[in-house]
Order: C-alpha cells, then sequence, then structure tokens
C-alpha cells in the first residue's frame, strides 16, 4: 500500500479540503454552518461516502462464508480495510486489529474478556478523573460483579496528568491501568508512552483510549508499547457503527470470546464448541461491513491530507481560540494543560452551557454543551456543564472568528 | 439575533433565572421529589406542603441549571401556591402542551396568559426537556415519588 508523504502545514489548503466535506456548505437558521463539534463527531468527507457506495453497489455480498464471486471480492475488501488499519496504529501484525461496533464495545470487549477471567476481589484497576464514561462503566462492571476496586488518579487544575501519580496508584494488586491517551473534555494528551513503561515495570497491562488521541496526531503502538488501543470511526472521519480495537498478539491469542455467534468458531457439536482464531473469535454475527469499508477510506484520506499536517493546522485553531475566548471577560478555560489538543472547553460566567450552546446554535456555530460524558471529570472542577469547542481538519481561521463573535451575542443576551 | 432567540430569553425569564422566587429548602414540606435530567446534568429538588385538603400551601425548588429550567421551575412556583392537586397537574397538562407548540386550550385563560413566557420553548425542541423537568418533578413530588426523570 503507498501512503502519500505528509504534506507540510505550508501546503495546507483547507479552502481546498473543505471542499471534500458535502455538508460544510449548509446553512442553519440562515447562517453559514461553523461545526465545531467534532470531538463528538466527525463530518465524512466524499471519499468516504463514494467508498461506500460503490461497495454497495457493485462488491457487496456476506464475507467469509460464500464461495460465490461477489463474497469473495467483499471479503478480500473487508480484509484489507484491516490492513489499512494495521498501518494506522502502527501493529506489528494484522491479526491485532479487531473490528467492533465501536470505541465502548472495544472497551467492553477487554473488560469482559481479558480482564474480568483475572479478577479475584479486592483487584484493583488504575483509572484517570478525566476518562470518558465508556473507559469507566465497562470497569464499573468488574466492581459491580467482580469485587474490582476503581483507584483514581487525579489531574491538575491545568488538567495534566502526571505519568508518576499513575505510577504511585499502582499497588500490587493492580490488575490494569486504564487511561485516555487524549481528554474529550480538556484536551490534554497523556504521556502514554511514559505511562505504559512505568505500568509494565511493576507488571501492569496498558488499555488506552484513543478514541480523541488517534484523530489528532499519529498513532504507532508498537512505540507505545500499550497492550490495547482503542479508536471509533466516527470521529475518524468515517461512519458510525464501527470501531477498532488493537490488541498485543499474546494477549488477544490468549482472551476467551466476547459474543457467540457465527463466524466466531471453529468447530460447533451437540456438546461442545472450540474457537477460531484473533481476529475472528472476538467478531461474531456479520460484522458491520460497509462501515468497515467507509472507515478504511476515511484513513487512507486522513493519510493523503496528512496527520502531522492536521494535526498542527487544527492545534493552530484552537490556540487562536483559546486566545480569544481568554481576551473576554469572565470566560475560564477549563483545561489548560501543558500537551494539548484541538478541544477547548469553556464556562461563561453567569451563562449555563446549554444556553450559550443555544445561543451559538442560532448563530450558525455548533459545540457541544453538557458533561461530555465525563461526569467524574466534572465532579474534580465542581462545574455542572462545559461548553466545548472541538476542530477537524476542515475548519477555519474565520470559523474560530465566528466562534468568538457568537459568544459576545450570548454575553449581550445574558448581560 | 433572531426573533426566536429574544422570545425565549425574553427579560420576564431572565429575571426568573437571576431571582428564582420560592428558591431553597422548605424546612415543613411533606412532599419531596428530584428531577434529574442525565443528559445534561441538571438537577432540581421539588419541595411541597399539602395541607389536608390536598392544596398546596407552600412550595419550594432548589438545584441547577440552565436559565430555562430555573426560570420554568421559579414560574411554577409562583402559579402553584394555594392550588389543589388536580389543579396542579391540570396545569401541568396544559404546561406541558404549551412548550410542546401543542394544543394548549386546557389552560385556563389566566394560566396561558401567565405562562406565554415560556411559548418561545416550543422553536427549540432541543430545550423543551429544561423546561419541563421541574414540573415532572413536581407531579412525582404529588404521587410520593422520590424522584422524576425529565421525560
Amino acid at each position: 500500500m503507498t501512503r502519500p508523504l505528509p504534506k507540510t502545514s505550508r501546503e495546507y489548503d483547507v479552502e481546498t479540503l473543505r471542499r471534500d466535506f458535502p455538508i460544510l456548505t449548509k446553512t442553519v437558521h440562515g447562517r453559514k454552518l461553523v461545526y465545531l463539534d467534532n470531538a463528538a463527531s466527525a463530518q465524512k468527507p466524499k471519499q468516504v461516502l463514494d467508498a461506500m457506495t460503490t461497495f454497495m453497489t457493485e462488491e457487496y455480498a456476506n464475507v467469509h462464508r460464500g464461495v460465490h464471486f461477489l463474497s469473495a471480492v467483499a471479503t478480500e475488501r473487508y480484509e484489507a480495510a484491516r490492513a489499512r488499519m494495521q498501518a494506522f496504529v502502527g501493529a506489528a501484525h494484522e491479526d491485532e486489529i479487531i473490528y467492533t461496533h465501536g470505541g465502548t464495545e472495544a472497551i467492553n470487549l477487554v473488560a469482559s474478556s481479558f480482564l474480568a477471567p483475572r479478577i479475584e476481589p479486592g483487584d484493583e484497576i488504575v483509572l484517570s478523573v478525566m476518562e470518558h464514561h465508556s473507559n469507566i462503566v465497562p470497569w464499573h462492571f468488574l466492581r459491580e460483579r467482580l469485587g474490582a476496586v476503581l483507584k483514581w488518579v487525579n489531574v491538575s487544575e491545568e488538567g495534566d496528568l502526571d505519568p508518576q501519580d499513575v505510577a504511585r496508584a499502582i499497588g500490587p494488586k493492580t490488575k490494569m491501568v486504564a487511561i485516555t491517551h487524549m481528554s474529550n473534555v480538556l484536551g490534554t494528551r497523556t504521556a502514554l508512552k511514559e505511562i505504559v513503561r512505568l505500568a509494565h515495570e511493576k507488571g501492569v497491562p496498558v488499555l488506552a483510549d484513543g478514541c480523541q488521541g488517534a484523530v489528532h496526531g499519529r498513532v504507532d503502538v508498537k512505540d507505545l508499547d500499550v497492550d490495547f488501543y482503542v479508536m471509533t470511526g466516527h470521529k475518524l472521519y468515517g461512519p458510525t457503527g464501527i470501531g477498532i480495537l488493537y490488541g498485543k498478539r499474546a494477549h488477544l491469542k490468549a482472551m476467551r470470546p466476547y459474543q457467540g455467534g457465527g463466524e466466531m468458531i471453529r468447530v460447533v457439536t451437540r456438546d461442545n464448541v472450540t474457537y477460531a482464531d484473533p481476529p475472528m473469535r472476538f467478531e461474531a454475527g456479520t460484522p458491520p461491513i460497509v462501515e468497515t469499508v467507509g472507515l478504511a477510506a476515511a484513513l487512507g484520506y486522513m493519510e493523503s491530507v496528512g496527520r502531522e499536517a492536521m494535526a498542527a493546522h487544527e492545534n493552530a485553531l484552537a490556540r487562536k481560540a483559546e486566545a480569544g475566548l481568554r481576551a473576554l471577560n469572565g470566560v475560564k478555560l477549563i483545561g489548560e494543560a501543558k500537551d494539548k489538543g484541538p478541544i477547548v472547553s469553556f464556562e461563561t460566567i453567569g451563562i449555563h452551557a446549554h444556553d450559550l450552546a443555544t445561543i451559538l446554535d442560532r448563530e450558525g456555530v455548533a459545540v457541544r454543551a453538557g458533561h461530555h460524558c465525563a461526569q467524574v471529570l466534572m465532579d474534580r472542577f465542581d462545574v455542572p456543564a462545559t461548553a466545548r469547542a472541538s476542530f477537524a481538519l476542515y475548519n477555519t481561521e474565520e470559523e474560530v472568528d465566528a466562534l468568538i463573535a457568537a459568544v459576545q451575542v450570548a454575553r449581550k443576551v445574558f448581560s | 439575533m433572531d426573533a426566536d432567540l429574544r422570545e425565549l430569553y425574553q427579560e420576564i425569564i431572565l429575571d426568573h433565572s437571576r431571582h428564582p422566587r420560592h428558591f431553597g429548602a422548605l424546612a415543613d414540606a411533606n412532599h419531596v421529589a428530584e428531577g434529574y435530567n442525565p443528559l445534561c446534568g441538571d438537577k432540581v429538588k421539588i419541595y411541597l406542603k399539602l395541607d389536608d385538603a390536598d392544596r398546596i400551601a407552600d412550595i419550594a425548588f432548589e438545584g441547577k441549571g440552565c436559565a430555562i429550567s430555573v426560570a420554568s421551575a421559579s414560574l411554577m412556583s409562583e402559579m402553584l401556591k394555594g392550588r389543589s392537586t388536580e389543579e396542579a397537574e391540570q396545569l401541568l397538562s396544559g404546561f406541558l402542551h404549551l412548550v410542546k407548540g401543542e394544543d394548549a386550550s386546557d389552560l385556563e385563560e389566566d394560566d396561558k396568559e401567565h405562562l406565554a413566557v415560556m411559548a418561545g420553548v416550543s422553536a427549540f425542541p432541543m430545550r423543551v426537556k429544561c423546561a419541563t423537568l421541574a414540573w415532572h418533578a413536581m407531579k412525582a413530588a404529588i404521587d410520593g415519588e422520590e424522584s422524576a426523570k425529565s421525560e
């Protein structure tokens, strides 16, 4: 597979890229759409839409089942997508890539198939307070059902996570560290490689939630040495209904199946069942075939734009937005970590985040308002909700200006 | 700013949200329920003091929320004091029709006039739950339940 060389940021032509995203020409409430809710879900380029449409109109059938022509073509496309995903995360082997229905399912799979059989009452799972609910609740299940203990690592006022704090939280009974690669609220990029190193020193495996982290910069799971890495397709400019679980081969081979059904077996008899090897062992039932092809196209698109160039562009926009918000009185940024991605959460004093988001929406500016599925973090910062602007490869400096102007409109309404 | 927004955040709504009436706990309440919207984290607790004739002798609320949810709770507290629980439930029904943009002819004229400031919510479907949170909690309190969700 050929991978185009990353472009330098000088070549970054956002106006040309925007033409790949049909939805960006929309108007909402008579205003030009300014879509800044990318951390919730990214918009889709026509390359992804076309790949899915072409696949369904010309190549579609179920996979790994038929001997007929279309089944063979579809299976080939489906497995080629796996190679694309392997390259995207830098995995050593193709069979370390498991298709799931999203990031949430990927974490549930690891909790259920990898960790649950190893948990004795009192065993510990180390989490940071800035985890998304999808990287909290599956571990709560193990607490409720098996007596596991959740140990929480705090973040600083700025939102930094000290890897040494993670190391200190690891004790003789710790069985897992589950930590985000980038906070969906604070934008903090964690020192994942260092965290993995420290955890491995104590013999503890690490799962990283890469649902945000993989969007904004290159990921190399071999270099990180992380045990599990989780991503979701729809934030990577792909469709919903598809996620990726990377797992080290040795772990996956030793894991019990997650769901039972077709295609995950070797032999089924009346009295017994044996299972397929990974990745098939974890892909019961007809998988999200079309979505897999769509995601592969999305990852190809990201590579063609250049992941470093994208990230540089997005980060520049976020820093501009932060400067603009700081310049307004009565706006407080939540999350000012040293290493931060293009996610900007803020509070507007005297205006609840939902009221702010409603007014911004009428100005055409789409942001997220609420607890962002991170209630533990909201408690940590003692806020009920924040507004969040998050940036993607297609956002522009004018859109940052539109955000700042819209916040000023809201302040006028509430003045 | 567009007309819908002006209608939603009119002065009286902002005033209620900044200076909510009957805000705080009610020491001698005999019916208490919480409303919680897990989608946005808004919380409201409704205190009712019902007398022997099932009339709302006193009412109070506390909680955290957006301007719409606080103003709606405040407005409700003003309107319910002295009414029977049956009248309160009737008012709830009319209010729900109003904020959803449905036929609210089941509201008494006076009540309709009083609640007209909330009608702007119907142009913002995503915000209807904010407006109804306290009202569902009020109904839960009357029914002797501990909590109500926003629906």
